[in-house]
């Protein structure tokens, strides 16, 4: 007996359930409670976070009571709104971002092209590779003095320096984008008879958008610091200096608070970049195709 | 009846090729002097173990592989190149295009090989998502999808260019048992809608009975055809006839392993 039942398992009868209707079974659907549809919201909670931070500057800074070694957030604030009413401050900021807007379409344009290059054929590829791996962890603050001499004191000089620390991270980032598309995507594109720039265009870029979104805002923040750094070295070009400027010369008056307004600037600008215009950018495409979470 | 004249002859001539592809350290020849010819409107099956070269020979008649020796003909043109009158439906379930929601997925093709202006794709387009039944789902991204609606999507977008011959390399393959099964009886519906020509790779016997009427057999390395076999009739359901083609089949793929495993006995 013992063995029988070792062998098989008892028999047992079929058993049919009949599903109960759903308005029965409960709750299936139920709104998030306020609190918790609040917390979702990214933009509230990091704002919640940025005010925590400045309330513990704020304390720091009272506890401190020294204006010219850590100004309070409230100093800072003052100074940077008085900055802005005399106008100094924000022609500043456009002074800086205008620079750094040619220098980073430039990169941009450079690294499409270097890109191109790359994925056509294999010498460009090559050196693409050596390119980069020499000069991607060059400073571009190192090659200012170069700079200096090449192209003067002025714009030009600054546009060079933007240049070196956009081109490398961007076209690094594009180039592996593109060379992780999958073989089916490009089957499926060469499938349809495209090829050429038409390929390029229609398969190939949007199928490495993630990576080439992430070169770009890498290359935004090299080019950002360049900026201000090389700013602060050889100050003023034409006329009204940049940012860095700003917050040299500040310094040199020991006007902390106003040196703190300068760099709120520059954080402000770089918040606003990131969260505002590369958010957008990200949720209507590599979010909405569900490439990135 | 010039359409009767040319469903008779060949729409796909493969006769005599070898194919070859190159890894690291070796030449591979993956398929060695195939033919075949597939008519209009056949639901013709490459069927064969893996390493038999099946999909290496769709990938070839696709025009993304040269051959070697051979020549691929469609419609007494030899194939160079892909193109979209061999449209693929691939195994994998990436094969749609993530920017693109489930109707602009379909439209594409039909806008990029300049057939159709936007309107009438579009049309189209959502015609053959219908027939797929997606029609909830035309505007949402492929990344909401489940496996089985992704391919058919894709089977949709590669229908609505009204190919000369439909190109599938294991569709199915990567979907659960029940989805498969449903998805095989929705191609045959489709099928017997249209009429449409498909090329069709699969290592699954119960598949290729199903799904063809014309099956090709073929034995792995190099991959050689070992028969070419006409399958059950569309609407023959006879479980003991499926069995014994089951049995054939296994057969004619295996029996010679078994011979030559006993002669390497003795």
């Amino acid at each position: 007996m013992n063995d029988a039942t070792r062998t098989s398992p008892p028999d047992r009868p079929e058993i049919f359930y009949r599903p109960t209707p759903s308005d029965t079974s409960g709750v299936v659907q139920k709104p998030l409670s306020a609190w918790e549809r609040i917390y979702n919201i990214p933009a509230l909670r990091k704002f919640a976070l940025l005010v925590l931070l400045a309330l513990i500057w704020q304390i720091y800074a009272v506890d401190l009571g020294n204006q010219l070694i850590f100004p309070t957030f409230s100093e800072t604030m003052q100074a940077f709104f008085q900055g802005i009413v005399s106008g100094g401050l924000l022609l500043k900021a456009w002074t800086s971002i205008r620079v750094l807007l040619i220098g980073y379409a430039a990169g941009i344009a450079l690294a499409t092209l270097l890109t191109v290059m790359a994925i056509t054929s294999r010498l460009g590829t090559d050196l693409l590779e050596t390119l980069t791996a020499m000069f991607n962890p060059l400073p571009a603050i190192a090659l200012l003095p170069l700079a200096l001499i090449w192209f003067g004191l002025g714009e030009g000089s600054l546009v060079f320096v933007l240049v070196h620390s956009v081109l490398w991270a961007v076209s690094l980032n594009t180039h592996s984008g593109f060379m992780s598309v999958s073989l089916t995507l490009r089957m499926v594109g060469r499938n349809y008879g495209l090829s050429g720039f038409a390929y390029v265009r229609q398969i190939l870029i949007p199928a490495a958008f993630p990576s080439i979104l992430s070169g770009l805002k890498t290359g935004w923040a090299f080019a950002w610091r360049t900026l201000i750094a090389a700013e602060l070295v050889f100050g003023v070009s034409s006329g009204s200096g940049g940012l860095g400027w700003f917050i040299y010369l500040s310094k040199n008056l020991l006007e902390i608070p106003s040196v703190f307004a300068g760099l709120f600037m520059v954080i402000l600008i770089g918040l606003f970049v990131e969260n505002v215009i590369f958010n957008t950018i990200e949720r209507y495409t590599v979010r909405k195709w569900g490439m990135q979470l | 009846m010039d359409q009767g004249l040319s469903g008779s002859a060949a729409l796909l001539d493969v006769s005599g090729v070898t194919l070859q592809y190159k890894t690291r350290e070796h030449l591979i020849t993956a398929t060695y002097r195939v033919s075949f010819q597939v008519r209009q409107s056949d639901r013709f099956v490459l069927l064969g173990p893996s390493g038999c070269g099946k999909s290496t020979l769709l990938k070839a008649v696709g025009g993304y592989l040269p051959a070697v020796e051979g020549s691929i003909r469609l419609k007494g043109e030899i194939v160079t190149q892909p193109g979209p009158d061999r449209m693929m439906v691939f195994q994998e379930f990436d094969q749609l295009l993530p920017w693109k929601s489930v109707c602009e997925n379909v439209m594409f093709p039909l806008m990029a090989s300049g057939k159709l202006g936007r309107r009438e794709a579009r049309e189209k387009a959502l015609d053959y998502i219908d027939k797929v039944n997606l029609t909830k789902f035309a505007h949402s991204f492929p990344h909401v999808l489940s496996g089985g609606m992704k391919q058919r999507v894709a089977i949709a977008r590669g229908m609505a260019m009204e190919p000369a011959i439909l190109l599938m390399d294991e569709p199915f393959a990567a979907l659960d048992a029940l989805t498969r099964r449903k998805m095989q009886d929705e191609l045959l519906q489709l099928w017997d809608d249209t009429r449409f020509t498909v090329l069709f790779v699969t290592h699954s016997i119960p598949e290729a009975i199903r799904i063809g009427n014309r099956i090709l057999l073929l034995t792995p390395h190099p991959g050689q055809v070992k028969a070419e076999l006409n399958s059950l009739a569309r609407t023959e359901h006879d479980l003991e006839r499926f069995t014994q083609m089951e049995e054939k089949i296994n057969t004619l793929l295996f029996a010679d392993r078994v011979e030559e495993e006993e002669t390497a006995r003795e």
